[in-house]
């Protein structure tokens, strides 16, 4: 086992903070793609049912 | 059997089939980023020269990997757009932009993050450094390209242009750590030499590279769905869609 401990692991040898700098902001990144993708997606279905509701 | 792949090139034939196909790439990109994280931390020994803070490279090189490649897809989608007029080629190119813009940013953060501590800055005007932003002024270009145009084929057709004149700057990016001076480390993974990391470290990064590579497929056809739900609205098929959410 690499890490003795949890403050171990979240110390990453010092470098916690350009470790989990990098890893978090990674996670908000793809995190935020797919919320935005799903936004995107429930526009479009929305403007979808809009139309059919008007042809009917 | 004659394979008709020209089957899959409207919009209408492609539109359930990717939708079918995203569950497969977004879980198994799921699963195999679990494994790679697994490796990153727990796996992978402590590097003898930079300590803990080279775990960066777990997601750097493969965010570097997938903002180079998506370029080369999409500007090769955005060809295939020009070439044969085919609206879905056009659509695939501005759906991988912003996955692959997305990529660059991480690069370049994670970039910052793991340069302060080994060189001691942020950011350099290098050439690895200095392209992989063009690269960024790039995707941020065909955006905003795509999207100031009015009419949807003709901005196709222009952002396509943008698109190709720029992949030049890819092998520049690639070997500019051969061709220049620079801070920053030589090519990771070489065909021609043998790896000099550790075959647990590789392994995790190439693990990562794959989980990347599952769900950049997974978000480039959530997005290529809604461009075409976008567009052809007006279409029959889309009119003929189930009624309840799709």
């Amino acid at each position: 086992m690499i890490w003795k401990s949890l403050d171990d692991f979240i110390a990453m040898g010092g470098y916690g903070f350009y470790v989990w700098g990098s890893y978090l902001v990674t996670a908000v990144i793809i995190v935020g793609e797919i919320l935005m993708l799903r936004a995107r997606r429930r526009a479009v279905e929305k403007t979808r049912q809009a139309q059919l509701s008007l042809s009917e | 059997m004659k394979l008709n792949w020209f089957k899959y090139a409207a919009p209408a034939t492609f539109y359930p089939l990717a939708g079918k196909l995203i569950p497969w790439f977004a879980w198994s990109g799921a699963i195999l980023a679990v494994a790679g994280l697994y490796l990153s931390f727990f796996v992978a020994p402590t590097d003898f020269q930079q300590g803990e803070s080279y775990r960066i490279i777990f997601i750097h090189v493969p965010a570097a990997w997938m903002s180079m490649f998506i370029y080369i897809v999409m500007a090769g989608w955005a060809a295939a757009g020009l070439i044969f007029n085919t609206r879905l080629s056009s659509m695939m190119a501005s759906a991988l932009a912003p996955t692959g813009a997305l990529f660059t940013v991480i690069a370049l953060w994670t970039g910052a993050l793991w340069g302060k501590p080994t060189w001691g800055a942020w950011w350099v005007w290098d050439a690895r450094l200095t392209s992989e932003l063009i690269l960024l002024f790039l995707y941020l270009g065909f955006l905003a390209l795509h999207a100031a145009i009015d009419d949807p084929r003709r901005a196709d057709r222009a952002s396509a242009v943008l698109a190709l004149v720029g992949v030049v700057n890819v092998p520049i990016i690639y070997f500019s750590v051969k061709w220049w001076n620079t801070l920053h480390q030589g090519a990771s993974v070489s065909m021609t030499m043998a790896p000099k990391m550790a075959a647990t470290m590789l392994l995790g990064m190439l693990v990562m590279a794959l989980a990347c590579w599952m769900y950049s497929i997974a978000a480039a056809l959530a997005r290529v769905r809604c461009i075409i739900l976008e567009r052809e609205q007006q279409a029959e098929w889309i009119a003929n869609l189930a009624k309840e959410p799709t």
